[in-house]
């Protein structure tokens, strides 16, 4: 085993960070494609089922919404979404396949969990393999992993329509997005992908345990089920959320270093592409790769202090090499690049336990969280959220030279700039707010398993991963009470849709203005100035919220580390 | 609103039967019968049999604490693979450096002359197949004494265990320990040496 960094390890991070940039043209098309609605060749195949889908549900596909139609339709949908789910899991010992007998969910922890599943979060509270049917897991839970981040990608398309159309006063049909995405995109992606899961090593059987007769004596059960399946859009979807507890560090989940690099890249595949789809939406691809190229700035600069903590920094067990909560098969560098995919997208599937990562080893994710999952992000999410930024940017911008901001040949003015704000207040609010209370509260305090800054760090992270919907942990929180199932369910829900209203709020303002040709005065939305302006706001603005949370959390720990002092 | 309300209910419901049919039926059905007509055996678990009985899952650690088998990482699952876990234990926590400070100094007394890291921490799932080659190295003189082979031939089992990593980036260099523990009871053993 190789301690401290090596070429080979930093190699990864940047054929890594490499291949995202690639990925970004090709997958662009592909969504650009059904952004527009128009036919790819897949349509010939699977038209009839869409189509199929629209008449049963009494749909015309090219009547368009406005963005409070658009909005109300995408949240009934999800409001029976969470119950249908919510169903499932309450009454899991009646359904079929559960030939272990597992019981039902107890109404808080069904709530959460349905909740988790809906907002692309995929909190886990509990052990999937010891608490979870295969029933629950296929038709319970992978159908959010679709349609999660099938809807993430309908909003990012609204937006999208916002800068792009001059005085409209539609933004979409919601239905026909999200239809479209899941049948044509995310759907036979996963075929493909899930079937090079299972020649890798992953199971996909409704088989769900198999006793072997260890070669010492003893007997060990082995779970097995629809893993492969339910992994495919799990990373492709970012969602994350795992079919064993030990998520994508399970050697059934991610069975070799292949495996996990591809994992890593579906995790951003999408996300990569919806930056070229939005340069292509508004007309100038270099916007998009403007994008792209602050995004992947601020991620490369997140994954090398991972991985340089990873491999070099301290914790009190040990001078370096700390392989607490890490697998051999990925090492150090392939753990630490992974955690910081994993929160800079909004994925949460893990491949290390990052609860025992090195003090700043640790904050590289919570912070990549707290910035709102904006650096590639989550699919639909991760574009729409830094658009946000992109607005505040040139609000800066315009302060700074005086003018009316523009940005993609609008003009930025106090509503745009009033709903992102709105929508950007949601993370301080509901992390801060949630870990303060948690962290005075006997029910919040009873929850960590380390004690000192540790603990609190724990509970920072959830609070972070709830409000991000990330669904990552600092695993040792026991976050199965009524407690944190409630507070983390409302933090889930605010997270996301108390974002993603102001977000189609401002697709409608945009949409209805007219085009602002760009002028000789108008701030240059695609050169270096820009994406240097664009990184600034973004850790300006989440430095300054978070920083305090951050030095009660893992920079006391740090501090600790070097003290000497345990805890 | 109450009218948008009442238009998206009908679609809301009929998606979410239609796509819980698909996605949730259809889909992983489908993906099933692939599977287990394309690749049964890791569609299956990639499970290990011997004389006709399932003896494990080459992906997953099994528990070995006799002298003459290759021993694991520590497991905070205790090897089980109904219930993967990690210790979950921070950088300054006092419970982790005094169980790796016992462990190694445990490993030492067993003659490991140094210790890696990943032979005193436990793994992220509990279940991690491999240990590295040094780790794997550092045990074969234990083992060759407890089975009476010669050291040399136990290293050679080693060394044609290393998997190394894919085109030199992907993964490192590591050792299945139960694959490394059954080519070990399938060598054959030499006659007993004298003194050995």
């Amino acid at each position: 085993m190789t301690t401290g960094m090596t070429m080979s390890g930093w190699g990864l991070i940047l054929i890594f960070t490499a291949l995202v940039a690639l990925l970004a043209k090709p997958v662009g098309r592909w969504l650009f494609a059904l952004y527009e609605g128009r036919a790819t060749p897949l349509h010939r195949v699977l038209g009839p089922l869409e189509r199929g889908f629209y008449r049963a549900s009494g749909i015309d596909p090219n009547r368009e919404q406005g963005w409070l139609a658009y909005g109300l339709h995408m949240l009934t949908f999800q409001v029976v979404l969470t119950l249908f789910t919510y169903a499932i899991l309450r009454l899991q010992g009646v359904l079929p396949m559960n030939p272990r007998g597992l019981a039902g969910i107890g109404a808080d922890g069904a709530m959460n969990t349905a909740i988790a599943f809906v907002t692309n979060t995929n909190w886990q509270w509990y052990a999937g393999e010891s608490v979870l049917s295969n029933f629950s897991q296929m038709v319970g839970l992978t159908i959010h992993n679709f349609l999660s981040a099938a809807t993430g990608i309908a909003i990012a398309f609204a937006l999208f329509r916002g800068f792009a159309r001059h005085e409209a006063k539609t933004v979409g049909n919601f239905w026909a997005d999200c239809t479209r995405v899941t049948l044509y995109l995310l759907l036979p992606l996963c075929v493909i992908y899930a079937l090079f899961l299972v020649a890798c090593g992953v199971p996909q059987t409704f088989t769900s345990l198999v006793e072997a007769h260890a070669l010492e004596g003893a007997r060990q059960a082995i779970v097995l089920g629809p893993v492969a399946s339910q992994e495919a859009i799990k990373m492709l979807g970012t969602n994350g959320g795992g079919f064993y507890n030990a998520n994508s560090a399970h050697p059934f989940e991610n069975p070799s270093a292949l495996t996990n690099f591809v994992q890593m890249l579906s995790i951003f595949a999408i996300g990569s592409g919806l930056t070229w789809c939005f340069g292509r939406a508004v007309g100038n691809t270099r916007q998009g790769w403007a994008i792209l190229c602050a995004m992947l700035i601020l991620f490369v600069a997140g994954a090398g202090i991972a991985y340089w903590q990873e491999a070099d920094g301290a914790t009190l067990a040990m001078a370096g090499g700390h392989m607490e909560g890490k697998e051999v098969r990925f090492g150090i560098a392939a753990s630490a690049l992974f955690s910081a995919v994993t929160t800079a997208a909004s994925c949460g599937a893990v491949n290390a336990m990052h609860d025992s990562f090195t003090a700043i080893g640790g904050l590289i994710p919570i912070f990549n969280m707290q910035l709102g999952e904006i650096v590639i992000g989550g699919v639909g999410s991760g574009i729409y959220g830094f658009l946000l930024f992109a607005l505040l940017a040139v609000f800066v911008a315009g302060l700074m030279v005086g003018r009316t901001p523009e940005y993609v040949g609008k003009k930025i003015e106090a509503r745009e700039v009033k709903l992102a704000v709105l929508a950007i207040a949601v993370l301080p609010l509901s992390i801060l707010g949630f870990t303060a209370l948690a962290a005075v509260l006997p029910a919040g305090l009873a929850g960590p398993l380390n004690k000192g800054p540790h603990g609190f760090s724990e509970i920072l992270y959830a609070f972070s991963s709830a409000t991000a919907n990330n669904g990552s942990a600092f695993a040792g929180l026991s976050a199965g009470t009524p407690f944190y199932n409630g507070l983390l369910g409302v933090a889930m829900w605010v997270g996301r849709f108390f974002v993603i209203i102001p977000v189609l709020a401002i697709a409608g303002s945009l949409a209805a203005k007219r085009h602002t040709p760009a002028t000789a005065g108008s701030f240059p939305t695609t050169g270096a100035l820009w994406v240097g302006l664009l990184i600034g706001v973004i850790l300006i603005l989440g430095g300054l919220t978070f920083l305090p949370s951050l030095a009660l959390g893992p920079i006391a720990d740090q501090v600790s580390v070097l003290a000497h002092t345990a805890f | 609103m109450l009218k948008t309300f009442a238009s998206a209910l009908r679609p809301a419901l009929v998606m979410t039967a239609g796509f819980a049919l698909l996605l949730g039926g259809a889909y992983p059905l489908a993906i099933t019968a692939a599977a287990q007509a394309l690749f049964p055996h890791q569609a299956n678990g990639s499970l290990i049999e011997r004389n006709g009985r399932v003896i494990g899952s080459e992906l997953l650690a099994q528990s070995f604490a006799a002298p003459g088998y290759f021993h694991p990482r520590p497991s905070a699952a205790n090897y089980d693979a109904s219930a993967s876990a990690g210790s979950n234990l921070g950088p300054a926590s006092a419970v982790l450096a005094q169980r790796i400070a016992k462990d190694t100094s445990a490993l030492r007394a067993q003659g490991y002359h140094n210790v890696p890291p990943a032979m005193v921490t436990t793994s992220a799932s509990g279940l991690d197949p491999h240990i590295s080659p040094e780790a794997a190295l550092l045990q074969a003189p234990r083992v060759a004494q407890a089975r009476q082979m010669p050291v040399e031939r136990v290293e050679a089992l080693v060394r044609a265990a290393i998997e190394a990593p894919l085109a030199g980036v992907l993964g490192e260099n590591r050792v299945n320990v139960l694959r490394l523990n059954l080519a070990l009871d399938a060598a054959p053993r030499p006659a007993r040496q004298q003194g050995a």
